[in-house]
C-alpha cells in the first residue's frame, strides 16, 4: 500500500498525500570518500519520515543533500514534482524547506524573539529603504510577521523567554527556540537533525508531543534524524535505514524492525 | 644578455633578500598562531620594540626617563655607560621574554577560549600599548642602529657579475647588509624548525597546536607552551627589528613594514612554516618586479605599498585556503 | 526607583518594537535632542566646536557605519579610513565640479559613491573570512590612499597635492571655508548625525539587520535558514561605507577645511574608528556614540591634566595616550566585550530595583 502514490488515512486519521520530495540515486564523494552510495528514497506529503543508521553512516550528509548544504556529484532531487536545480541553501530555504541542526546552530548574540523573526526572513519583503524609513510598509510587514511568530511561541510554551539572549538559555530550551525558528518559516518540509539527542526521558516527551502537535495541526511534512529507536518507532510513519553510506532497509517502523540486514547492521549490534 | 633584463634580474635578487625578511616575520605569527590561535597583529611594533630596546641598552640609556624628569622634574637621561652588542642583544632578549610572560598573564589567559576576532583585536589594542610604552622608555626619536654590520653595496658581487652585459650594464647592486639579513633569517628559519620538529617543548608546542584539550590531557602545561612561542615570536621580532633597523633606522615606520608580513600570511596560509617562506618569497619578489616593470614607469610608483596586499587579496578569492592549507569542508 | 519599567506595558506590537520601550528613556531622548539643538548651538565657540563636538559628531557616524559592518554583521574591517577618504574626495570633486548644487546633496552623494567602493571592495568577503577578511580590507586602505596620492585628477591638479574645500552655504550660513561659524559647522554635523543614527536603527531592528547578525553569529545556519549571503553582506558592506563616507566628506569639508590624504585618513584613522567601536560596544548603536565621545574626549583630557596642568612636554602625554588607549582595548575585551554600552545596560538593571537589592 505504502508504494503507492494515492493518498491514505493513517490509524490516527492524518491524510497522507503523494510524493512531496523524492530523492533519486544520490551520490556524494568527498574527495575520493563516498559519504552517500546511491541512495533513493521519497518523503511524502503530511508523514513523518525517519532516517536511522549508526554514526557514520551518512544521515547528516543525507540532511545536507536535502537543504542544498552539500550537492550530489550524481543523483536527482525532485521536490513537488519538478526536479530541483543545483541551487544554494537559501535559495532551497525559500523553497519552504526548513530546519533544525544537530548542534544547535542558533544566533547566541539575538534574543529568542530576533532568531524566530529571522525564520521569517523569506516571508518578507520590504526594500531597504522602506526599512530605513521604518513607518510604513516596513512596520507593517514587522507587525504582521510578529503575530505569525507570536502564535509559534505560544505554540511551543516559550513565551516567558522571549526577549531572552539565546546565549543564556539552556540545552533543552535552546533546542525548542531552534524549532520554533524553523517553524516560522511555515515549511512544507521540516528537517530535523538528532532533535532529541542530548535531552532527558521528559524533555524527549515533550519534545515527541511537538513534533506530533506540529505535523498534526500545521500538517507539516517532517522527515528527522534520531538514535532513539523507542522514539523513532513511535513517532514516524516510514523509515530509511542507512548503513555506511548504503540504503539498507525501507518501509513502516514494523517492516524495518523485521529487516535482517537492519538488524544485523544496527539493531542487532546496540541490543546485544 | 639586455641590461634592461639583467636589471630584472637584479630586482627579482632584492625582491628575494626584502622577501626573507617578510618570511622571517611571518614565521612571528605563524608561530604564535599554530600554538595559542592568536593572530598577533602586534609582531611589527614587537619588532619595533625589540630593535629600540636593543639601541636603549647599547646605548646606555636610563628607561623612562622622558616620564621620570616630567613628573620629578629631573634631567636623567643616561646612565653613561656603553653596552657591547652582544651583550645588549641578550639583554633586550630577556626584556623580550619578560613581554612574553607578561602578555600571557595579563592579557591572554584571560581571554582563552574567545573567538579569534575578540583575540584578533586584543593584539591590535596590544600593539598600540607597546607602541607607546616603547616610545615612553626610550623616546620617539629615530635612531640609528649601530651594530658594526656591513652597510652599502657589494663591490665583489657587482664586479663578479659586470661581465654579463654589455657597456651599459655595470653588474648587479646588492647591498651587503640585504646578503647578511638573508643568512641570518635562513639560519633562524632552520633553527626554529629543528626546534619544532626535533625536541620536546617543540613536540609540545605542535601537540598545543593540534588539540589543546588533549596537550593538557598529557600533562602538557599551556602556560609554559604559550609563554614559550611569545618568547619566540619575541626573539623572531628582534632579529627582524635588528635587520630593519640597520637598513633604515630605528623608527615607527618599521612596525609598518612588519604589516607586509601579513599578505604574506595570507598566500601561505597561516598554520605553514614553509607557507610562510614561500609566500614571502613570492610577495618579496613580486613587489619589486612590480613596481619596477609597471608601478613605475605606469603608475606613478610607490606601489609597493598596496601590491602585496592586493595580489593576496585577488589570489584568496580563488584560494581561500592559501598556497599550502587544505581544502576547507564547511560541516554544520 | 527614578528609572523603573513597572506599570509601563504595550498593547501592540508596534509599540513592543519602538526605539526607546521605557518611557524613561524615551523622556530622557527627547530633553537630549532638545539640548542638543536648542541649547547648545547658542553656546558654542570655536575651541568646544573644534576641540570636541564636531569631531564627536562626525566620529559617531563612521562609528555608526563600522559597527554595522563589524559590530552587526561581523566583518572586520581595517579599511575605514580609506573610506572615509573615498568620501572626503568624491565630495570635493563634485563640490569644485557642481559648485551651484547644495553641500546637503554633494555630502549625500559621497556616501553613495562611498557605498559602491565599499561594496566592490566587500565582494571578497564572500570567498574570505575572519581576520583573512581584515587583513583584505587593509588592501583598500592602502590602495586608495594611493591612489588620492598619485593620481592628480583627484585633487584637480593642485601644487601641493592637498584638497581644501571652498565656500558652501546652507540657507545663508557659510557652512564650509575659512569662515563657518562653529554653530553652523556644529549643526550641520548634528543633523547628519541624527539621520544616520535614525537610518542605522531602524535598519537593524528590521529584517536586514536580523539578516547582518544571522550572519555574524552563525553564516552557515543563516543560509541554510533563507538568508542570502551575498545580499546580507554587500549590503552591510554598503550601509557601512555609506555612512563612513558622509563621515569622511564632513571630515574633510567641515571639520579639516583641507586635508592631506596619508595624514588624516591613514591606517591609524581605521584603528582609532575601530577602537571607538570596540570601547563603546560592538553590535551597538547606543556604543557608536559612547566610544566615539570617549575617545575623542580622552585626548582632550589627557592634554589639559598632562600638559596644561602638569606642564608635560606634548609628546609624552602623546604616549601616554597610546598606551592607556591600547590597554583600555584589552581591558574592555577581557572585561566587557559589549564595551560602554553593556555597561549602561547593566547600570539601567541596577538602577531599575534600586534602591533595593533585588
Amino acid at each position: 500500500m505504502l508504494d503507492s502514490v494515492e493518498p491514505y488515512v493513517t490509524a490516527d486519521g492524518r491524510t497522507i498525500g503523494g510524493v512531496l520530495m523524492d530523492m533519486r540515486g544520490i551520490t556524494l564523494r568527498f574527495g575520493g570518500v563516498e559519504a552517500i552510495k546511491n541512495i533513493s528514497f521519497d518523503i511524502r506529503e503530511g508523514e513523518i519520515r525517519a532516517i536511522i543508521g549508526p554514526n557514520g553512516a551518512g544521515k547528516s550528509s543525507m540532511l545536507n543533500v536535502i537543504s542544498g548544504f552539500y550537492h550530489p556529484q550524481e543523483g536527482e532531487v525532485w521536490f513537488r514534482g519538478e526536479k530541483r536545480a543545483a541551487m544554494k541553501p537559501y535559495q532551497v530555504a525559500r523553497l519552504g524547506i526548513a530546519r533544525t541542526f544537530q548542534n544547535i546552530a542558533l544566533f547566541e548574540g539575538m534574543t529568542v524573539l530576533d532568531n524566530i523573526m529571522t525564520g521569517r526572513l523569506t516571508h518578507m519583503k520590504t526594500g531597504m529603504l522602506s526599512q530605513a524609513l521604518w513607518y510604513g510598509r516596513a512596520q507593517a510587514e514587522e507587525v504582521a510577521n510578529r503575530e505569525v511568530v507570536e502564535r509559534i511561541i505560544d505554540f511551543l510554551e516559550i513565551q516567558a523567554i522571549r526577549k531572552t539572549p539565546v546565549g543564556r538559555l539552556p540545552y533543552g530550551l535552546k533546542k525548542r527556540v531552534e524549532l520554533a525558528r524553523a517553524l516560522a518559516a511555515e515549511p512544507k518540509l521540516l528537517l530535523l537533525d538528532e532533535p532529541m539527542a542530548g535531552m532527558n526521558v521528559e524533555e524527549k516527551e515533550d519534545m515527541s508531543r511537538f513534533i506530533l502537535d506540529v505535523n498534526d495541526e500545521f500538517g507539516t511534512t517532517i522527515a528527522l534524524i534520531e538514535h532513539d529507536m523507542g522514539v523513532v518507532m513511535d513517532i514516524s510513519d516510514r523509515v530509511v535505514v542507512m548503513d555506511y553510506g548504503r540504503k539498507i532497509g525501507d518501509g513502516t517502523p514494523d517492516e524495518v524492525r523485521g529487516n535482517q540486514e537492519v538488524i544485523d547492521a544496527y539493531l542487532g549490534v546496540a541490543h546485544d | 644578455m639586455s641590461a634592461d633584463f639583467l636589471y630584472g634580474i637584479e630586482v627579482v635578487i632584492n625582491g628575494m633578500m626584502a622577501g626573507v625578511l617578510y618570511a622571517l616575520v611571518a614565521l612571528g605569527f605563524v608561530l604564535i598562531f599554530k600554538a595559542s590561535g592568536i593572530f598577533n597583529f602586534a609582531q611589527g611594533v614587537m619588532a619595533l620594540f625589540a630593535a629600540l630596546t636593543l639601541v636603549g641598552i647599547m646605548e646606555g640609556q636610563v628607561p623612562f626617563s622622558h616620564l621620570i624628569n616630567a613628573v620629578f622634574g629631573t634631567n636623567i637621561h643616561n646612565f653613561g655607560w656603553e653596552v657591547p652588542a652582544l651583550l645588549a642583544i641578550l639583554l633586550t632578549l630577556v626584556v623580550m621574554i619578560v613581554f612574553a610572560w607578561a602578555v600571557q598573564q595579563f592579557v591572554f589567559r584571560h581571554l582563552v577560549g574567545q573567538a579569534p576576532i575578540i583575540l584578533f583585536m586584543a593584539t591590535i589594542g596590544l600593539a598600540y600599548f607597546l607602541e607607546g610604552v616603547g616610545d615612553l622608555m626610550w623616546g620617539s626619536d629615530i635612531k640609528t642602529l649601530a651594530l658594526g654590520l656591513p652597510q652599502g653595496g657589494s663591490i665583489w658581487v657587482e664586479d663578479l657579475t659586470s661581465g654579463f652585459g654589455g657597456a651599459d650594464f655595470y653588474g648587479f647592486f646588492i647591498d651587503k647588509l640585504d646578503m647578511v639579513a638573508t643568512v641570518v633569517a635562513a639560519v633562524l628559519v632552520i633553527c626554529l624548525i629543528i626546534f619544532a620538529q626535533y625536541t620536546k617543548q617543540g613536540r609540545a608546542m605542535r601537540a598545543v597546536a593540534d588539540d589543546h584539550q588533549a596537550a593538557l590531557s598529557v600533562g602538557i602545561s599551556l602556560n609554559f607552551i604559550w609563554v614559550l612561542v611569545w618568547s619566540l615570536a619575541g626573539l623572531v621580532a628582534l632579529v627582524a627589528g635588528i635587520m630593519w633597523g640597520a637598513k633604515s633606522g630605528v623608527q615607527f615606520s618599521l612596525s609598518l613594514i612588519a604589516l607586509k608580513a601579513l599578505p604574506v600570511l595570507m598566500l601561505g596560509g597561516f598554520t605553514s612554516i614553509p607557507g610562510a617562506i614561500v609566500g614571502g618569497l613570492i610577495i618579496g619578489v613580486g613587489e619589486k618586479l612590480f613596481e619596477y616593470t609597471i608601478g613605475a614607469p605606469f603608475l606613478g610608483g610607490a606601489t609597493e605599498n598596496w601590491f602585496a596586499y592586493m595580489l593576496a587579496l585577488i589570489f584568496l578569492v580563488f584560494r581561500p585556503q592559501g598556497l599550502f592549507g587544505e581544502k576547507i569542508i564547511e560541516r554544520v | 526607583m527614578l528609572y523603573r519599567e513597572a506599570g509601563d506595558f504595550k498593547t501592540s506590537y508596534e509599540a513592543d518594537s519602538q526605539t526607546f520601550p521605557i518611557r524613561f528613556d524615551r523622556i530622557g531622548f527627547w530633553v537630549i535632542m532638545a539640548i542638543a539643538f536648542g541649547v547648545i548651538p547658542f553656546m558654542i565657540n570655536d575651541y568646544w566646536a573644534n576641540a570636541i563636538f564636531v569631531p564627536f559628531l562626525i566620529y559617531a557616524i563612521a562609528a555608526i557605519g563600522l559597527n554595522i559592518l563589524t559590530g552587526y554583521c561581523g566583518q572586520v574591517s581595517l579599511g575605514t579610513g580609506g573610506f572615509m577618504a573615498v568620501g572626503a574626495y568624491a565630495c570635493y570633486k563634485l563640490m569644485t565640479s557642481f559648485p551651484d548644487v547644495s553641500i546637503i546633496i554633494h555630502v549625500i552623494l559621497a556616501g553613495g559613491i562611498t557605498a559602491v567602493v565599499g561594496a566592490a571592495f566587500g565582494l571578497p568577503s564572500l570567498r574570505i573570512k575572519g581576520f583573512y577578511l581584515a587583513v583584505a580590507t587593509l588592501a583598500a586602505q592602502f590602495f586608495l590612499i594611493w591612489l588620492f596620492n598619485k593620481v592628480p585628477w583627484f585633487y584637480n591638479y593642485s601644487a601641493s597635492g592637498q584638497i581644501s574645500a571652498p565656500e558652501r552655504f546652507v540657507g545663508g550660513f557659510a557652512v564650509t571655508g575659512a569662515n563657518t561659524a562653529a554653530p553652523a559647522k556644529y549643526l550641520i554635523c548634528l543633523v547628519f548625525l541624527t539621520v544616520c543614527a535614525l537610518i542605522a536603527r531602524n535598519l537593524t531592528r528590521g529584517t536586514i539587520g536580523r539578516s547582518w547578525m544571522a550572519i555574524r553569529d552563525m553564516d552557515i545556519a543563516a543560509e541554510i535558514i533563507g538568508v542570502n549571503p551575498l545580499k546580507a553582506k554587500l549590503t552591510a558592506f554598503a550601509v557601512s561605507s555609506f555612512f563612513i563616507g558622509i563621515a569622511g566628506a564632513l571630515f574633510f569639508a567641515v571639520y579639516l577645511g583641507a586635508v592631506e590624504v596619508g595624514e588624516a585618513f591613514g591606517i591609524q584613522k581605521s584603528f582609532l574608528v575601530l577602537f571607538m567601536v570596540i570601547i563603546g560596544g560592538l553590535g551597538s548603536i547606543f556604543g557608536s556614540f559612547a566610544g566615539a565621545a570617549f575617545l575623542v574626549l580622552l585626548p582632550v583630557a589627557l592634554k589639559v591634566i598632562g600638559v596644561d596642568l602638569l606642564g608635560w612636554p606634548t609628546d609624552l602625554v602623546a604616549h601616554l595616550q597610546l598606551v592607556i588607549v591600547g590597554a583600555l582595548i584589552m581591558f574592555f575585551l577581557i572585561k566587557e566585550p559589549h564595551g560602554l554600552a553593556q555597561l549602561w545596560r547593566l547600570t539601567k538593571e541596577k538602577l531599575r530595583l534600586w534602591p533595593f537589592p533585588y
